[in-house]
């Protein structure tokens, strides 16, 4: 490992100017003759439209689906058999079917006074009943999102594996388990400032994105216009996190509004709408049964599986990618013989359900490592027992599980053993045994699961959904004075890749880190690519990276034996310089070379040059596997139902680490955001469908003293089919959490015969069920 | 979220303020630190005709002593008392209570005399004033009268002005000899609003103690003459004698029909009580 190649821990390039405030958001663009946009909105969850009163004097400055002439509505179908796809309008025709659904469109020179012009519209909306719980839009007679559906179900899929050889297992357990909704809650929410380019005839958008190639397709087809007259520019973005992997009517509306007024055009999302309208996550429900035998061995799992996904399907991953994944990635890391599991993907009078870091292995590790503790108090061994005869051996890789998902490489049984000695699982059990001075119970929980990342066109082909991965692609290109430019379809926005990349390059080219710079977010700039999502960049992009860097160090290897005058196959390549026989020659005077003294060049020279595209895809397309053990230790206050975090273990094997310390960055990120799951976040709904939370006093996330630093620990195993063995990781430290937190506070509250099944694990929760529970043994003392 | 259009005056004086409220003819807020009435304002859930500046009038943000009474002037703020620039006659209850409201930059802005006429039922200083006893004083065009903070807190959002007057400043009386203090609040995290707040202050020596039971729906419950939640007598042994039946009837009476926040606030309560009482008052975390 050179210092600054893969495998080093430097500091984030990009942390210079984003830690100066010096980043340039979407919010910081200012455009000659700009105006602002704010939206008329639904408040109601369900209604039919009757009439949009517009006032007379600023009818040339609002704008209703009436005006939208050959916009088309947004669709994202999967091609999985029988799913019933909606069309959701750019601005509501008809009826409205979320709070915060567009409907009139107002352009003013300020924010302040298109909010006034929207103030001034009135609705004139017949309610409809609003269907707010998943479980009830199953049942017949259930008022219909999409009336001509007949029902309430995107889609509804089955896998069974010979569940019925499960049945006589010695121990069963069955439990009900949910997620609450929740709120993607990046610093900076969703914005996009429009200009229409007239020399270019191209709207030029500048949005918040993590996938501006991606974003270009849809917005052609909804606008009906050709791509060629569309150019993304994601600049720097506050926070992906799955959001901005959407393609919002909103971005469709300014485009429009754009080619109309002809002046450039920006919405800038506020946190209310952010949190009512649009950013709606998590939502699951499981009937989940676990058999097993009484040394803990499972037999099989059987699961029905709901997940609220909201009025529309979103583009481009669509409403049935949760439901359906759930279904795929229930078994987690674990080995079993018998399986089933149903979904149902509902549609709902609330936002479109979007993919949040994890997605739904979130959810499906919240079911599954809730339901082996259970197990565990069933048989009466600890849980990490059950977890140890069921993981997937190291003997067994590559190995394919109950769904045939390919696992790459792996040793799951070291990471739990590590994180169990890292946690001093003994001394922790110890201090159980005895009371704490303050009341305060102890709980050790374990949560451990496994990542698909950078999975490809093989998995992604299947879902038949608007946007399936192929080879990624990435230029390398020299400057004339020895600097490097990379450039990919991907986007950096936390995750690190100006800085990551720059060592898959310095790895092959011998190029400082701090001379190589990363254009990315630009749809003009940039080869195509589905973009930041999946985990899957430092995989993709870091493999394309590493191919175009060696392309080009080849063709930089002819010119420079050229100039040493030695054959190529005398001469090898070694920290930034062609090496021959008789001397070297460095990358800057082979640059100085080929761009601007050509008359050096060998007459056959290649005529590429010294820019390079390439693309890449792994050996196996069908995803990376990290995985983690997590262990949380926590104090739990029965009375007030305060959970304080007292240590958190993570024992992490993200593959070859190409920037460890970026990955321990990933990992703590994810944390916080899988703690806001475990203990605050939840956007309620009252029984209109209203969300009840528009503001972060109502709708909690963690702070910084909610949120302490895990400490980390890495395996390395590489993955045998990527470049350099490297494994995806975003997303796994927001997997774990909110099971091991609960598993935690479910163990220390085991004694008052507590166990919750829902996240979050509210101070409210847990002070009903301490107290139901002292009730029920008050009644069961007195029976007696 | 931008706020409807108002106009906006800063008076530099307390006349100058009284003539502007007798003056308008629209709808009026008093802004001070905003940190209530700012996002109130951005999310239109107010929108007055005129908006009145009065930090910019000097008697507001000055604090004296008159004789043992502390005089705090309505635009003190909350990082005034935490950081100790005003005095103190309270054994340090303010600066404990002034330094775990919110976080640091409301604190900055935010003051003890917005906070009181917003009136929040979560908010600390409607109950911990209510506890120490203190009082407020109010101007309007007929003169300046003097109301106990918990006759001038009427409930939710709702206080005891009347139109033209103005909260001037907050009198708290010196925390007599011998007594206790303790004030609990529970929150789901660091600087939430509070779901739960419990404040005693109590005197063993003479046998009388104020209990307050906030971050209720209305106005906080104040037990002016605490011994009922005490057997009946307040004593040196006070802490071991509380009764929290005693304390979950009286939220019964006043109305408390949920099982779980009564459980929440009477233990709150019994903290504050054993805080009082000296009894290891920080091992239990506010917070989550």
């Amino acid at each position: 490992m050179s210092a600054e190649g893969v495998g080093a821990p430097l500091p984030r390039k990009e942390d210079d100017r984003l830690m100066r405030g010096r980043g340039q958001y979407v919010g910081d663009i200012r455009l000659p003759g700009m105006q602002d946009v704010a939206f008329v909105r639904s408040p109601l969850a369900h209604a039919r439209i009757r009439a949009i009163h517009v006032p007379e004097a600023c009818r040339d400055r609002v704008f209703t689906a009436a005006d939208l002439d050959g916009v088309l509505p947004i669709r994202a179908v999967s091609g999985l058999p029988g799913f019933k796809a909606s069309e959701q309008p750019v601005l509501a025709t008809g009826k409205v079917r979320q709070v915060g659904e567009l409907v009139a469109m107002c352009v003013a020179p300020t924010r302040a006074e298109a909010e006034d012009i929207a103030a001034s519209i009135v609705l004139d909306l017949e309610e409809l009943p609003a269907i707010h719980d998943m479980l009830a839009a199953r049942e017949p007679g259930a008022a219909l999102v999409h009336e001509h559906w007949g029902d309430n179900v995107f889609l509804e899929t089955l896998v069974d594996v010979d569940i019925g050889s499960a049945f006589d297992a010695p121990i069963t357990v069955s439990r009900t388990i949910s997620t609450g909704r929740q709120c993607m809650a990046p610093i900076e929410g969703r914005g996009t400032v429009v200009q229409l380019d007239h020399r270019l005839d191209q709207l030029v958008v500048h949005t918040a994105s993590q996938m501006p190639h991606i974003v270009r397709n849809g917005l052609s087809e909804c606008l009906g216009i050709e791509q060629g007259r569309i150019r993304i520019v994601s600049p720097d973005v506050g926070g992906g996190f799955g959001y901005k992997a959407i393609l919002l009517a909103e971005d469709v509306a300014l485009c429009w509004l754009a080619l109309r007024c002809g002046h450039p055009v920006r919405w800038l999302e506020d946190r209310r709408e952010h949190l009512t309208a649009n950013a709606n996550c998590r939502e699951h429900h499981y009937r989940i049964t676990a058999y097993a035998e009484r040394d803990g061995t499972l037999r099989g799992i059987d699961c029905e599986a709901t997940v609220d996904s909201g009025a529309y399907s979103a583009y481009p991953f669509s409403a049935c990618l949760e439901a359906a994944q759930v279904a795929s990635i229930l078994p987690g890391p674990y080995d079993f013989p018998s399986y089933r599991c149903r979904t149902w993907s509902v549609a709902t009078n609330k936002c479109p359900i979007l993919p949040y870091r994890g997605v739904a292995r979130t959810g499906v590790c919240f079911a599954l490592e809730l339901v082996l503790d259970a197990v565990a108090r069933e048989a009466g061994i600890p849980p990490e027992v059950v977890r140890e005869k069921n993981l997937v051996r190291p003997g067994q890789m590559p190995f394919e599980n109950i769904t045939n998902k390919h696992f790459d490489s792996g040793d799951y049984p070291e990471a739990l053993a590590r994180a169990l000695a890292a946690i001093d699982v003994e001394s922790v059990r110890a201090r159980q045994g005895g009371a704490e001075p303050d009341g305060r119970r102890i709980g050790l929980g374990l949560a451990i699961y496994c990542e698909q990342a950078a999975h490809g066109t093989s998995v992604y082909s299947g879902w038949g959904i608007p946007m399936v991965p192929g080879h990624e692609q990435a230029s390398a290109r020299l400057t004339p004075d020895g600097g490097l430019e990379l450039r990919i379809g991907a986007h950096s926005h936390g995750q690190g890749l100006e800085t990551t990349l720059a060592q898959v390059a310095h790895e092959i080219l011998g190029v400082p880190v701090a001379r190589t710079r990363l254009v990315h977010g630009d749809t003009a700039m940039t080869p195509y690519s589905t973009g930041s999502w999946g985990s899957r960049v430092m995989v993709m992009a870091g493999g394309a990276v590493a191919a175009a860097c060696e392309a080009l160090r080849d063709r930089a290897v002819r010119i420079g034996a050229h100039l040493l005058q030695a054959a190529p196959e005398a001469c090898r390549f070694d920290g930034g310089h062609v090496v021959g026989p008789n001397g070297d020659v460095s990358l800057e005077a082979i640059a100085r070379t080929w761009y601007r003294r050509p008359q050096d060049l060998a007459p056959d020279t290649d005529p590429g040059g010294l820019e390079v595209t390439a693309g890449y895809k792994p050996q196996r397309d069908s995803g990376t596997f990290s995985y983690a053990a997590h262990a949380a230790v926590v104090a739990v206050d029965p009375d007030l139902g305060a959970v304080e975090i007292l240590d958190y273990v993570i024992v992490e094997d993200g593959g070859t680490l190409v920037n460890p310390l970026v990955v321990d960055g990933q990992i703590q990120g994810g944390l916080a955001q899988g703690i806001g799951t475990a203990l605050f976040e939840e956007m309620r709904f009252d029984g209109r469908g209203q969300p009840l939370a528009s503001t972060f006093a109502d709708y909690l996330l963690p702070g910084p003293a909610e949120v302490p630093m895990a400490r980390i620990d890495h395996m390395e195993t590489p993955s045998p089919y990527t470049r350099f063995g490297q494994k995806g990781i975003g997303e796994g430290g927001a997997i774990a959490p909110p099971a091991a937190l609960a598993n935690a506070v479910n163990d220390a509250l085991r004694p008052l015969g507590v166990e919750m099944l829902h996240s979050p694990v509210t101070p409210h929760r847990i002070v009903a069920a301490v107290l139901a529970a002292r009730s029920a043994a008050t009644r069961a003392r007195d029976a007696a | 979220m931008k706020p409807a259009p108002f106009a906006w005056e800063r008076p530099a004086s307390l006349p100058a303020l009284l003539d502007g409220l007798d003056r308008a003819t629209g709808s009026v807020k008093l802004i001070a630190g905003g940190q209530s009435l700012g996002p109130m304002l951005n999310l239109r859930l107010v929108e007055p005709d005129l908006v009145l500046d009065i930090t910019g009038i000097p008697e507001f943000r000055q604090a004296r002593m008159e004789g043992g009474t502390l005089v705090l002037g309505a635009c003190v703020t909350h990082a005034d008392i935490e950081d100790g620039r005003v005095p103190d006659n309270t054994g340090g209850a303010l600066r404990r209570v002034a330094s775990a409201i919110a976080y640091r930059p409301v604190r900055n802005r935010g003051t003890i005399g917005g906070s009181l006429v917003h009136a929040d039922p979560a908010a600390d200083w409607v109950s911990a004033l209510t506890a120490l006893g203190a009082s407020v004083e109010i101007a309007g065009r007929s003169g300046r009268r003097t109301l106990p903070v918990e006759a001038f807190v009427t409930g939710a959002l709702d206080v005891a002005l009347r139109p033209g007057e103005v909260l001037v400043a907050i009198r708290i009386p010196a925390r007599p000899e011998g007594a206790a203090w303790g004030y609990v609040k529970h929150c789901a995290k660091i600087g939430e609003f509070a779901h739960a707040i419990g404040a005693v202050l109590i005197e063993p020596d003479s046998g009388r103690g104020r209990a307050v039971i906030g971050a209720v729906e209305g106005a906080p419950l104040l037990l002016t003459e605490a011994s009922p939640l005490f057997g009946g007598r307040i004593g040196a042994d006070f802490a071991a004698r509380f009764d929290p039946a005693a304390a979950d009837a009286a939220l019964i009476a006043a109305g408390m029909a949920d099982r779980v926040a009564r459980h929440v606030h009477v233990t709150v309560l019994a903290r504050a009580v054993a805080q009082a009482a000296g009894h290891t008052p920080t091992t239990l975390p506010e917070a989550a």
